[in-house]
């Protein structure tokens, strides 16, 4: 068997060029004023995705921006086939704007109003009606063939134990780079969980602006705690990290900087952007798993890797999240959640690159249609970091 | 014969090793990295992740492990204690500490 064949996955393509490996029609509610009725959509309408949120209103500046951002990050990732955008009518992030973002990509795209459609129950038979053509539409189009070059994969740890640095993570640097030789894209996040850390990944930077940005975006998160007058410890490493045997910020970071391989570091985006170098990526997010999450998807990412020590159900509507374990016992524990373990390293039973080849191969599965424990539980997770007030 | 303790020390600059195992106080556990190799024994018991220090480290020195500095002692650690929270304090994100630093 060939190379080329043995990276081959299977896809939708969309009318931008991106691969997608889901074909969902989201509801995609700018405020969360509409989100109770874009749930009852996705009761209606097979094939829909929603998530729930309390955003959309009253927000300004670079926070707006953030925000605004994300919910057409999310619109246009290319596991979306199509959106139906539904909005109050009155607030700051008006449903016809973001809409008319995600348009730009050619893929089909509706506008519903609670306001303009009369209310709640007229709202949700006008958004079903147009998701349900487009779920239709969504269903005629068939998997076609697409390699790695098109595929943004996403690192992520959360519920970390000392095992993770240890594990899971060293085995997800191996997938990085295995990605990034296939001619891929690696997203590595969460800069509070690479604070202690940065020195290493400033000296892999392709250039001394990379570099920098590494610095800025590690003390504008550092002095965010020091300007809050607390010690960072009392919320990261959180309390299960500590009962893990982390007992520093910096010690959890060392071990989740592991996730970003040996390559170099092509560029650093800020939250919910789209990357534009291919190669190793840093994206600048919280360590909070779901806006961490929510980040990397809404800036493209087609999958997720995401290591745990304690154990998380988390998930995302768009994106299938590869979830590692980095011991057995927990693998076993919440083989519900828990998709991959790499808790055999531990064990001495299996090398950190076998295991690295191992979720590599899962990512061609799980791209090519495979689903994921939190894909089946409907783990629809979604959260912005926000970085401003509500007014 | 015997149990196999298992531990794992990341750099041999580190003076801290972790247990892959839950370790019971008194055992004498082997630690091993790159050609450095010793015995410690262990002063409490090791739970399963946990660190425990492979030489004395003296109050305000630095914690090494993967080689890169993950805090400072808090107080006087001695070879096979327990190394966490209780006596390791974090460098980093030390908003608490700020006036101090300011003065």
């Amino acid at each position: 068997m060939s190379l080329e064949y043995s990276n081959q996955l299977l896809g939708y393509r969309r009318p931008d060029g991106k691969v997608g490996v889901r074909n969902h029609v989201l509801i995609l509610p700018t405020i969360t004023c509409a989100t109770q009725a874009a749930k009852q959509i996705t009761e209606l309408v097979q094939g829909t995705v929603s998530f729930i949120h309390q955003h959309g209103c009253a927000q300004v500046g670079e926070d707006y921006d953030q925000t605004f951002r994300t919910y057409v990050g999310m619109g246009l990732n290319p596991n979306v086939y199509g959106v139906v955008v539904l909005g109050l009518g009155c607030e700051t992030h008006q449903a016809r704007s973001v809409a008319g973002e995600i348009a730009k990509s050619g893929k089909p795209v509706e506008v519903v109003s609670i306001q303009d459609n009369g209310g709640t129950l007229m709202t949700i038979a006008q958004g079903a009606k147009v998701a349900a053509k487009m779920v239709q539409d969504a269903s005629a189009q068939r998997r076609e063939p697409f390699d790695f070059s098109e595929l943004i994969v996403g690192t992520e740890c959360g519920g970390s134990d000392a095992c993770s640095g240890l594990s899971a993570n060293p085995a997800v640097g191996v997938v990085s780079d295995l990605v990034v030789e296939a001619g891929g894209t690696a997203i590595l996040a969460e800069t509070t969980e690479l604070i202690g850390a940065e020195h290493l990944l400033a000296k892999r930077a392709v250039n001394d602006q990379v570099a920098k940005r590494v610095y800025e975006v590690i003390d504008q998160m550092e002095n965010r705690a020091i300007l809050m007058g607390v010690d960072i410890r009392t919320g990261n490493p959180s309390p299960g990290n500590i009962e893990g045997g982390l007992s520093s910020l910096e010690e959890k970071s060392l071990g989740a900087s592991n996730k970003s391989g040996t390559t170099p570091l092509h560029e650093l985006i800020n939250y919910a952007e789209p990357p534009t170098q291919k190669g190793l990526v840093w994206m600048d997010t919280p360590g909070h798993d779901i806006e961490q999450l929510t980040g990397m998807v809404a800036g493209g990412a087609q999958v997720v890797l995401f290591t745990s020590g304690r154990g998380t159900p988390t998930g995302s509507p768009i994106a299938p999240v590869i979830k590692i374990s980095t011991n057995t016992a927990m693998f076993e524990n919440m083989g519900d959640n828990m998709d991959l373990n790499a808790g055999t390293i531990i064990e001495g039973k299996e090398t950190i690159g076998e295991v690295g080849h191992r979720i590599f191969e899962e990512i061609r599965e799980v791209s090519s249609g495979k689903m994921t424990k939190s894909e089946i539980l409907k783990q629809h997770d979604f959260g912005i970091w926000r970085i401003g007030p509500t007014f | 014969m015997g149990t196999q303790y298992k531990t794992v020390m990341m750099k041999p600059s580190d003076n801290v090793a972790i247990a892959l195992m839950d370790l019971p106080q008194g055992t004498v556990v082997p630690v091993a990295c790159e050609g450095h190799v010793q015995e410690v024994q262990l002063v409490q018991d090791i739970r399963f992740g946990h660190k425990f220090a492979v030489k004395p480290i003296a109050k305000g020195a630095e914690i090494l492990k993967y080689g890169e500095i993950i805090g400072r002692a808090s107080s006087e650690i001695g070879m096979g204690e327990h190394v966490h929270v209780h006596n390791l304090e974090g460098i980093r994100g030390r908003g608490d500490k700020v006036e101090s630093r300011v003065q």
